[in-house]
């Protein structure tokens, strides 16, 4: 115990009086300061140094804070004083820290009170670099490890430890961004609290107009979200339903490639499906161009706009639905159906009156998640929007755009989130659990009743259409790359792969002369580093949640999970918002990427890793902990090598999002760190499909890899009777 | 080496533990001798299994004190508890084979790993499944997962071995045997051992000493003949074996006996300090006999239900003080169904039962 907090003290006092205070301009990762002045520069300065030599006294009293716990250090553990102190200590020296990070901004004192108090100040802050956050993490861990000395968690400092690990991290860089889109909102362009302005921006009519009902002008960009999220919802929840019973209840021979089905919306870039539905039905689409060429239909701009979006949607997010939908049919108990037949009811009878109204709760799970999605989906309105506006494109537009207004994109923000967060409440209120107990229960005997016939017809009748349609958009994603210019000239060509992927040999050698290596390399260096770090917390946080008990923990989980419902454009705007200034300054950098990917799919990682653990019997761990292992060892001998599997699947399923993802990083991208998904959206923009589409083939084909690859890597691990868990099914499902 | 036995006593002063407004151990005082199998009896969800979890250290208690030894543990985490625990599901890790499983608990507390095997090979020797090492835990049958787990408890010398319902998992056969392997193994090792079923038939088998739990709280300790044959009160005596309850009077006291009268009969039992007047009375089905026809000082009833089960037979009958389960080991002349018959009792299993 008093090892271990010397050890934080030891490393607390590096992060004090060795490492640099702030930030280093030429990134992270640069060691250049070593040789650059350190320690007496000024850039470069460690904080002792800082107080000394340039006049940065507010650093003093985090010595008094990291020094107090010295005092105590060699009394016994459960003693109240050593947990007191150690409390103390590690709250008030992250108090003092965040105080004067935030108290000194770039233009000197952020508040008037301060001001009036000490005069001008006369210097700025700048961004925290190693010795800031090694300090923090030394004084967070003080902190856990005098909780655990006062006996929570039965006084386990090693999950006392992760818990306050995660819920530092989540604070961080979840709820602390988003709650700046809140300050943004009500602030003018200035900085000046403006809540009339606020209001001005809140109850816009391009928000909430409703022209269109009366006139040619289009609605509000709200009324257009949430008419486009319903619609979507109920299309992919009875297009999903429809593969579901396809799936389960029928004698339908291809079953096994419905599954497949279920891996397109992981590795497709959502955008990719506006695309080619722009291929087939645009104005130079296959279609379109067939229909004049037979019929004589002019071809018109139709599918840009509300039908066009919400074709695309349904084809992207019908397969979650399904994937939604189908552990929900399985679950219905065949003998609950058995016993209705035994009690005369026909097969028509025994569907509407047992069946479906046992499917209702997995029913309502897949039509919000298709709402959430939609509200969510940035990439194909982005693409086929036309003037058709939507919440998450407008929030963009007000960054980037002409305007460049970050209170109304604030603004915009606020009100997508507040729709998406409610049906997110709605679910979690109304659902509860109960739509997980379904897909869990251990199966019933008896065989499923076949549909009735009527039914069976019009499953087939609309499922079977639509996944032709899927296989022939996929089909044009793979071939589109090909052609010299769709719709006008189809002869073959390779120019489109040459221009993006060319390798030269130059004087130096190989040269990468392809215009989409830059970004590549970015995206799958981003997606490498993020992964592991993703699958790390995630996993950690799943730990805590199956096999730990403490007061709050629901609050806990609900905070992990929170980042599904937050759409990835309003973690863009926050992340932009909150850390584009000290103390934590990020924008521009690769870690900003890294952190957003890391927050993003960190549920992903959770749900793999709560699916695997709740298999694995807690009387393991309890057998190892009786057997003298630390929670650690616990961790590192008995858990970690069960949890392989999961662990396996949250990299990959982490990796493949973060090559896959727009909505967020479009905001956060920088000329050093571009990736893929926005470059390929700058080539849509610019008219440039040819290459747009080779390279979102190649994207596909390196994730299809990925999969493939820990498809075989798990199929190999040590196999064993009995305790063989399938690999994650909760981590395709955390899809959102 | 040889695996020793280092046993200690262990202690519960004004023991609670609740889970939210759930109350599973609600202010137990216990002693447990050094050197002794205790049993905690009990139907499923009277605590048994959170006094057991309380001792290892699985569970922190919300108020009272627990000392191993001479040692207060209260707040001790379950890591650095001299204790080990055979589970209810022997939870052997998967992914290990036999003799790591067994190996563990030396390896983790920073033992050679050669010194850790030798050891590991010697408790495997003496759950008798010495040459198993290399095999992984799903290639052992039930009986022999079970004896790994023992042995992976066993070779860390614990002051206190837990069992929890350790035999549930195992065919009735099996049962029997295992559970008299533990009980020779832990008399000639001399453990401390606390062992948690919900079996009373287990419980009498091993037991030094049964502590018999109900509603979080202990009903009744002592031998297991003291349980059987003197039961604290009506669910001691209905839970340790058959009995039935009838309503008795106490006509009067005769120093520490009393005279019993149940219908028609009179009896002199011990009083267990309870006064004149109505009182129940606990009657062990095997302490009743039946014969043909009536018969006088005996209490006239009729045979509803006979059943037959190869050494002893069943019945039910109705009776003056109302209906009796009997047991009668003469097989060879089986009273039929519908007989009237004369009921009378013998002078061991029967007593009083204090309220």
């Amino acid at each position: 115990m008093t090892r271990v907090i010397g050890l934080w003290l030891a490393l607390g006092a590096v992060g004090y009086a060795i490492l640099p205070w702030y930030a280093i301009e030429d990134g992270f990762w640069s060691f250049l300061w070593l040789v650059d002045g350190w320690p007496q520069d000024r850039d470069y300065a460690p904080a002792i140094v800082q107080i000394t030599a340039h006049g940065r006294v507010w650093l003093a009293p985090l010595l008094l804070f990291l020094a107090a716990p010295l005092a105590v250090i060699r009394r016994e553990r459960g003693d109240r004083v050593l947990a007191a102190t150690l409390i103390a200590a590690g709250a008030g020296g992250l108090g003092w820290l965040l105080l004067q990070g935030f108290a000194i901004g770039i233009r000197g004192w952020e508040f008037a009170t301060f001001e009036a108090l000490f005069g001008p100040l006369g210097d700025r802050q700048f961004g925290m670099g190693y010795g800031a956050l090694v300090l923090a993490a030394c004084f967070l861990f003080l902190v856990t490890q005098g909780l655990a000395a006062r006996g929570a968690v039965n006084g386990d400092g090693f999950v006392v430890g992760a818990i306050g690990l995660v819920i530092a991290l989540v604070t961080a860089f979840i709820l602390f961004p988003v709650s700046r889109i809140l300050v943004s909102a009500l602030r003018d362009n200035d900085g000046a609290l403006a809540p009339g302005l606020f209001l001005d921006k809140i109850t816009d009519r391009t928000i909430w107009g409703i022209d269109c009902l009366y006139g040619a002008l289009s609605c509000g960009a709200a009324w257009n979200s949430l008419i486009l999220a319903l619609l979507t919802g109920a299309g992919t929840t009875l297009l999903g339903l429809a593969f579901a019973l396809i799936a389960t209840r029928t004698r339908f021979r291809a079953k096994r490639l419905l599954r497949v089905l279920t891996v397109l919306p992981i590795i497709t870039p959502p955008f990719v499906i506006g695309l080619s539905v722009i291929l087939l039905f645009g104005r130079s689409g296959a279609v379109s161009q067939f229909l004049d060429w037979s019929l004589g239909i002019e071809p018109t701009r139709w599918i840009y706009g509300l039908p066009g979006i919400w074709f695309a949607q349904m084809l992207a997010f019908t397969p979650i639905a399904f994937l939604v939908l189908i552990g929900v049919v399985e679950g219905v108990s065949p003998s609950m159906e058995e016993a209705a037949q035994t009690l005369r009811a026909d097969a028509w009878k025994t569907f509407t009156t047992v069946s479906l109204p046992l499917m209702r709760p997995g029913l309502a799970n897949a039509f919000l998640i298709g709402f959430i999605e939609s509200m969510a989906d940035f990439g194909n309105p982005l693409v086929l929007g036309g003037n058709f506006d939507v919440l998450s494109t407008e929030i963009f537009f007000a960054i980037v755009g002409a305007q460049h207004d970050q209170g109304r994109a604030a603004v915009l923000a606020l009100v997508l989130l507040t729709f998406t967060l409610s049906a997110f409440f709605a679910q979690r209120r109304w659902l509860g659990r109960r739509s997980y107990a379904t897909m869990t229960g251990k199966g019933d005997a008896g065989i499923p009743v076949a549909l009735p016939s009527r039914l069976n017809w019009l499953v087939y009748g609309t499922a079977l259409p639509w996944a032709l349609l899927t296989a022939i958009i996929y089909c044009m994603i793979m071939f589109g790359g090909f052609v010299e210019i769709w719709g006008r000239d189809h002869s073959f060509t390779l120019r489109h792969y040459a221009e993006a992927f060319s390798i030269t040999t130059g004087a130096g050698g190989l040269v990468w002369s392809g215009a989409a290596w830059n970004s590549f390399w970015t995206t799958i260096t981003i997606a490498t580093v993020a992964a592991p770090l993703t699958a790390a917390i995630g996993l950690l946080t799943a730990y805590v949640l199956v096999r730990q008990r403490f007061a709050g923990k629901d609050a806990f989980e609900f905070g992990t999970m929170l980042s599904f419902a937050i759409p990835g454009t309003v973690i863009g705007v926050s992340y932009i918002l909150a850390f584009n200034v000290p103390p934590i300054e990020l924008t521009g950098t690769g870690a900003i990427l890294v952190l957003c990917f890391i927050f993003r799919n960190m549920p992903v990682g959770v749900r793999a890793g709560i699916a695997a653990m709740s298999q694995i019997d807690s009387s393991l761990d309890e057998a190892s902990l009786t057997l003298g292992a630390g929670s650690f060892a616990t961790v590192r001998r008995v858990v970690l090598p069960l949890l392989r599997p999961a662990i396996v699947a949250a990299l990959v399923f982490s990796f493949v999002r973060a090559m896959t993802a727009i909505s967020a990083v479009i905001f956060l991208v920088s000329a050093n760190y571009d990736m893929a998904t926005s470059y390929i959206i700058g080539r849509v923009e610019n008219g440039d499909y040819g290459l747009a589409i080779s390279y979102s083939s190649i994207l596909i084909l390196v994730m299809l890899a990925a999969i493939s690859l820990v498809q075989l890597t798990v199929g190999q691990r040590r196999v064993f009777r009995g305790a063989e868990g399938s690999p994650a099914p909760g981590a395709a499902r955390g899809v959102a | 080496m040889t695996i020793a036995g280092r046993a200690a006593t262990v202690t519960f002063e004004r023991v609670t533990k609740s889970f939210g407004d759930v109350v599973a151990v609600q202010e137990i005082d216990l002693t447990i001798e050094a050197g002794c199998l205790v049993t905690l009896l009990g139907p499923s969800g009277c605590g048994k299994t959170t006094t057991l979890r309380l001792i290892a250290g699985l569970e922190m208690p919300t108020s009272g004190r627990i000392l191993i030894g001479d040692e207060d543990v209260t707040r001790l985490p379950v890591t650095q508890r001299d204790v080990s625990m055979v589970f209810q599901s022997y939870a052997l890790f998967p992914h290990m084979t036999v003799l790591e499983n067994v190996a563990y608990g030396l390896v983790v507390s920073g033992r050679p790993k050669a010194e850790a095997h030798a050891a590991a090979e010697e408790g495997l020797e003496q759950v008798g499944l010495s040459g198993f090492g290399k095999r992984l835990p799903s290639e052992l049958s039930g009986g022999q997962q079970q004896r790994v787990a023992v042995a992976r408890a066993l070779v860390l010398e614990p002051q206190v071995l837990l069992f929890d319902e350790p035999l549930s998992n195992l065919d009735a056969k099996l049962r029997r045997r295992v559970r008299e392997e533990i009980r020779e193994l832990q008399q000639s090792l001399g453990l401390t051992t606390v062992y948690v079923t919900h079996d009373q038939e287990e419980a009498l088998a091993v037991s030094d000493r049964i502590i018999v739990m109900r509603n979080a709280m202990i009903a009744q300790e002592g031998s297991p003949r003291d349980l059987y044959d003197t039961p604290a009160d009506r669910f001691v005596a209905d839970f340790i074996g058959d009995a039935n309850l009838v309503h008795a009077e106490i006509a009067g006291l005769e120093g520490d006996d009393a005279v019993v009268r149940v219908g028609g009969l009179e009896l002199r039992l011990p009083s267990r300090g309870l006064k004149p007047g109505g009182a129940e009375l606990a009657i062990r089905p095997e302490a009743i006999a039946l014969a043909a026809g009536s018969a006088d000082g005996a209490i006239p009833g009729t045979v509803t239900k006979a059943t037959y089960l190869g050494n002893h037979v069943e019945y039910m009958v109705q009776s003056a003080v109302g209906e009796l389960f009997v047991v009668d080991g003469r097989v060879d002349a089986p009273i039929a169904a519908g007989t009237e018959v004369s009921v009378t009792l013998a002078r061991r299993g029967v007593t009083l039962v204090p309220e």
